[in-house]
């Protein structure tokens, strides 16, 4: 087992495998709309997931994420995938109650690797409350693995990816720069310690502190970028997003790699459905440009606050979390980015 | 002018195959891919690492050329 490359028998990882979010947009917009008074959230918002009125003030949340190997370790897969998919729950203000495995898994490997898998996920399931209940397993070229999370909560407690007001804080509570670094790490130039690390935390902590705070919106950074999730909150609260450059934090050695040109193709598939949507000041490097429209995985809370509780969290979350721009009134941009 | 084929590559494969021919053939190379990722990140790397980078069509894909 000890000479499995998992990363060498996929083309694309993580969420930068996603489909671009052109080509998934055309599809859904095609698509016959069912219409049920019970469904509160869902793609129509492009939220992180979907919440299902069950009356008495409950609702369910319900998510699926699961993606190719970005990382030859299959323990290491297991968590990421796990903390990835379970993420969403957390983006939704919930905590995760019951999940079942998505499992595409090759012939020509030895069933202790699919063990391993199974345990890393599980690491993270048991740390994060939840169960695994069951799941579903196939044989196919690629491994590929993930959960479907669901989550109870009170239907009054729920996040949602479009509630940002003018004036509010965005606090981003992870590094940016997972996608290129994991690049750079399948082409053999990093061991990515910092990016893997950061990709298998859970978003539980974040989501615990800013509980009982004031969160207008929230959603979670991976495959359409921080770019990407901060146009989807600003489309649907109506307002225009101001990030600052200087605060956004990157895992070191990122923005070198985006120098020598490690960008995932998803980072070119963002600009194509972003470009119009998005601002920069003329004065930042291409290689800045880059990154932030680089797909992240298993990325950080992107949290919409009043101005004192965006300080709050951060004073008890810690330096890995930083202020990184502002909520104002909708402009011609969903997304202004200043030096 | 020596010459890569990086068709049916994915990314960051052409960069590493670009970088690793480069230190062999300093002077310069030329680079086919067919990729879109590849088309823009091989004259990133060419020009990160101080050559000049020029891109072509050519049968379905692009040649991109690496010069000092």
């Amino acid at each position: 087992m000890a000479d499995v490359r998992l990363t060498e028998l996929v083309r694309s990882s993580g969420c930068n495998a996603k489909l671009p979010p052109g080509d998934l947009n055309e599809v859904l917009k095609s698509l016959p709309r069912t219409v049920c008074d019970r469904l509160l959230g869902g793609y129509e918002k492009s939220d992180d997931a979907c919440v299902y009125d069950v009356g008495d003030g409950k609702v369910l949340i319900e998510t699926v994420d699961f993606f190719p190997p970005m990382v030859d370790d299959p323990f290491v897969f297991g968590e990421i995938a796990a903390a990835n998919a379970l993420s969403d729950i957390y983006a939704m203000g919930a905590s995760p109650s019951v999940a079942l495995s998505l499992m595409c898994f090759p012939s020509c490997l030895d069933l202790s690797v699919m063990r391993s898998i199974m345990l890393g996920a599980i690491s993270k399931t048991d740390e994060s409350g939840c169960v695994i209940a069951g799941g579903h397993t196939i044989s196919d070229r690629e491994p590929k693995f993930g959960l479907s999370v669901t989550a109870l909560a009170d239907k009054d407690s729920v996040w949602t990816n479009h509630g940002a007001r003018k004036g509010d804080f965005l606090v981003l509570t992870k590094k940016l720069g997972a996608g290129v670094m994991m690049t750079a790490h399948k082409g053999g130039e990093t061991d990515a310690a910092e990016a893997i690390e950061s990709m298998r935390t859970l978003n539980k902590r974040a989501r615990d502190i800013a509980r009982p705070l004031s969160v207008h919106a929230a959603t979670d950074i991976t495959g359409f970028s921080i770019l990407g999730h901060s146009s989807e909150m600003a489309d649907g609260s109506d307002a225009t997003i101001y990030l600052s450059l200087g605060s956004l934090r990157f895992f070191s050695g990122a923005l070198g790699f985006a120098r020598f040109g490690f960008l995932p193709e998803g980072r070119y598939t963002n600009e194509d459905y972003l470009k119009d949507k998005v601002d920069f000041d003329s004065r930042i490097e291409k290689a800045y440009i880059d990154l932030l429209f680089s797909p992240e995985t298993s990325g950080g809370l992107l949290l919409s606050l009043r101005e004192e509780d965006a300080g709050k969290f951060i004073e008890e979350f810690g330096d890995d979390a930083s202020i990184v721009g502002r909520v104002g009134e909708r402009a011609e941009k969903s997304v202004v980015v200043s030096l | 002018m020596v010459e890569i084929d990086c068709r049916g590559l994915s990314c960051p494969e052409p960069v590493i195959k670009t970088k690793k021919t480069l230190k062999d053939n300093p002077e310069g190379l030329d680079v086919l891919v067919d990729d879109r990722a590849a088309r823009e990140n091989v004259p990133r790397y060419a020009e990160a690492v101080g050559y000049k980078a020029s891109v072509s069509e050519e049968g379905g894909g692009w040649r991109v050329k690496i010069r000092k």
